[in-house]
């Protein structure tokens, strides 16, 4: 408002937006040349969301302390990368983003009610958070009451959809059938043992898994074991699957349990190079806290390898590292993080308006062609249509790309014949 | 369990055998510093798992210290990590007990309390220091690996690290506790608090030095624990459950006790998992301990002490 160049309250600002609103109804000339290009904030902002002329308030919600914080931290520096890249561009609508960061500190009631503070008292336009299902299952209910949005970063269990969830992450299937095809076929293997940590994210998935081992392809799973959040003694299950002989290790372990487990398995002699491994719940982030040296060799199942070659992912990887420090690695869930304020700006810029309902009804077929992944769109379900890969760990803590599916595989949160 | 030979069966019973043997030992080693300061001084401290944490990052900076500056001593650089765990995590407890601790002898519920803040602080400044991700800890070639006893039968050898190493701490300390002068005023201390001063025991500089001792094993075990499990702010967290149940269900004022009861617990849990699954192995391990508990509040080994 500096063409005034005068302090103006903010009562002689309504005022005089709405005596430019009715002069430019009366002689027909719009008001919007006095605010540049970008449209009037009242146009695109009907329903209060903290939109002045010149910036627009997102929210960053996950945890930066207690056990998640390990996860998370990827997650809330790629989020925060995409914003800065974008504010580099102009911003959204000709606005500047500015984020609002609350800490879910690992605790799902603390995410339900910093959500709440976000969306009612700092009344933001976007959220971009949490990782694991239980915080997102908590702040659920909240995004449908207050009608906000929120952009979700993590490779899920499915069975969920909303219309205030955009899910940036793949759902179960789309991460586990490509990949269980991929090692029937190219392995040639006939027996599984399933192996995972205590909650519904390895559960369900090993479900799906089941039933495509078994119901569609007529093989065999010979083990099914599940072990609590935590655990750190996996000696008893190697040696079970060393009298069992799987062809396939199908392994969903997360957290601290993960570098236990592979630290054990090389322990106990079992060569992941010769005994064929999969597993959908290590990202290079979990393989630094592993050690190349424990898992090389072992096949991960999920959308995005920081080693990618394209020219997004170039790009991508250098401005991570400029931005976050030389030694910054980048995992599936960081990279499905920084796809969030990218498509939220694709979506707004459709729907012309930061309106949360005219969001929620633009986002089926935004596509983001700048994606570090390739190229994502948005399924009509609120899931990302994306690519399944398959990489081969390194001893770097990288992986090798091995396979990627020859097309976008369609997100089917709720699948018939897997439940 | 059809269609396996006599010899797959029994190399994998040699195989469990030794999978118990390691869970035997991981528990003695972590049970066995908060046993000296819960039986010896009756505090409680919470922070038990931080201290062992503490000995693991200790660990991870002596690794990157010597492959970068003195590559020629990378081999032995393990040992060298775990003495020096023990001096760091004993001197943050001597400082602990000294700033903290002592204050709060009479007033036994307010350690639990206190020690529980400690280690959310503690938790915090690995946090800050080494950031939130796990960080990896790499091992010394000779540590990696398994020793191959016959064609099936594979030993894992940083498990037999972990064995030998419980062994050698444990002697040590039963020496310690049984045979030196230290010992005698601890187990005096122990049994009347008021007569050991009386007859002219110096108890604070005691006390200091107990508690400093056990934290003192607890950043070993830690160290050793880089070997098989993670290195994270909040790691000590996943060791804290099973190391109080090993102290109570043993009877919180015996060594003895400590060792019989890490024996019964990791026994029947391995057993169970191989046999059943990992979960519902650790479920009924825990209904087993608290029904004991039930019959025998006390734990399985008593002390008897002038109250």
């Amino acid at each position: 408002m500096s063409i005034y160049n005068i302090d103006i309250t903010r009562r002689q600002l309504i005022k005089m937006i709405g005596q430019g609103a009715a002069a430019s109804a009366l002689f027909g000339t719009g008001i919007q040349s006095a605010f540049a290009a970008s449209p009037a904030t009242s146009a695109i902002n009907t329903t209060g969301l903290a939109v002045t002329d010149t910036t627009v308030k997102v929210g960053i919600l996950h945890s930066i302390t207690g056990t998640m914080s390990i996860s998370e931290t990827g997650s809330v520096e790629a989020e925060k990368l995409a914003i800065s890249q974008i504010n580099e561009m102009g911003g959204v609508l000709g606005r500047k983003i500015e984020f609002i960061q609350e800490d879910g500190a690992s605790d799902w009631p603390t995410f339900a009610e910093k959500a709440k503070k976000l969306l009612v008292q700092d009344k933001v336009a976007a959220v971009m958070g949490c990782w694991t299902s239980a915080s997102r299952k908590a702040v659920l209910p909240v995004f449908e009451q207050y009608n906000g949005m929120l952009y979700y970063p993590t490779f899920y269990e499915g069975l969920e959809q909303s219309k205030n969830v955009i899910y940036t992450g793949q759902e179960a299937t789309q991460q586990i059938i490509a990949g269980l095809d991929w090692v029937i076929k190219e392995k040639g293997a006939k027996t599984f043992y399933l192996l995972g940590s205590d909650y519904i994210w390895p559960r369900t998935s090993n479900k799906i898994a089941r039933k495509h081992i078994v119901d569609k392809k007529g093989l065999t799973v010979v083990g099914e074991e599940y072990f609590p959040l935590g655990s750190t003694q996996f000696n008893s299950v190697i040696n079970k699957m060393k009298l069992k002989k799987p062809d396939v290790i199908y392994a969903i372990i997360v957290g601290g349990s993960n570098v236990a487990f592979y630290k054990q398995l090389k322990a106990a002699g079992v060569d992941l190079t010769k005994q064929t491994l999969v597993t959908i719940s290590v990202t290079e982030d979990e393989m630094q806290g592993i050690g190349g040296e424990n898992i090389v060799g072992a096949y991960a199942c999920m959308k995005y390898f920081q080693s990618l070659d394209n020219a997004n992912n170039k790009a991508f990887v250098a401005a991570f590292k400029k931005m976050w420090g030389p030694d910054s690695v980048i995992g599936d869930v960081t990279q499905a993080a920084y796809l969030g304020p990218w498509l939220w700006k694709a979506t707004v810029e459709k729907a012309g308006s930061f309106d949360i309902d005219k969001v929620a009804a633009a986002s089926p077929d935004v596509e983001f062609k700048g994606a570090p992944e390739g190229y994502v769109r948005i399924h009509p379900n609120h899931h990302l249509w994306s690519k399944t890969r398959v990489g081969r760990a390194r001893v770097d803590g990288q992986y090798d790309l091995i396979y990627e599916t020859a097309d976008l595989v369609e997100p089917d949160p709720f699948p018939k014949g897997y439940q | 369990m059809g269609g396996y030979t006599i010899a797959e069966l029994g190399s994998i019973f040699s195989m469990q055998a030794f999978a118990g043997l390691i869970l035997f030992s991981v528990f003695v080693l972590m049970a066995l510093g908060l046993a000296i300061i819960f039986g010896q001084m009756g505090v409680i401290n919470m922070a038990h798992g931080e201290f062992l944490i503490l000995g693991a990052y200790v660990t991870y900076v002596c690794s990157h210290v010597f492959s970068h500056w003195l590559p020629w001593a990378y081999p032995g650089y393990f040992i060298v990590a775990m003495l020096l765990a023990f001096v760091a995590s004993g001197l943050l407890g001597l400082l602990v007990e000294w700033a903290l601790v002592r204050h709060l002898y009479h007033r036994p519920l307010d350690t639990l309390l206190a020690t529980w803040g400690l280690s959310l602080v503690l938790q915090q400044v690995f946090r800050s220091v080494f950031g939130a991700r796990e960080v990896g800890v790499e091992l010394p070639e000779w540590l990696m690996g398994s020793l191959s006893l016959s064609d099936t039968i594979q030993v894992q050898i940083n498990g037999l690290f972990v064995v030998g190493l419980t062994i050698l701490i444990s002697v040590g300390t039963f020496l310690l506790m049984f045979r030196s002068r230290w010992g005698l005023q601890v187990r005096a201390i122990t049994a009347n608090r008021t007569m050991s001063g009386a007859v002219g025991i110096n108890t604070r500089k005691v006390d200091a030095l107990t508690f400093a001792f056990g934290c003192g094993i607890a950043g070993i075990a830690g160290s050793a624990f880089t070997m098989i499990g993670s290195t994270s702010p909040s790691a000590g967290q996943l060791y804290i459950v099973d190391t109080f149940l090993v102290v109570v269900f043993g009877g919180a004022q015996s060594l003895v006790g400590t060792i019989a009861s890490a024996f019964t617990i990791s026994q029947a849990q391995s057993t169970l998992e191989f046999f059943l699954s990992g979960s519902t192995a650790k479920v009924i391990t825990l209904l087993g301990v608290i029904g004991l508990l039930m019959l025998r509040p006390q734990g399985l080994f008593v002390l008897k002490v002038r109250k």
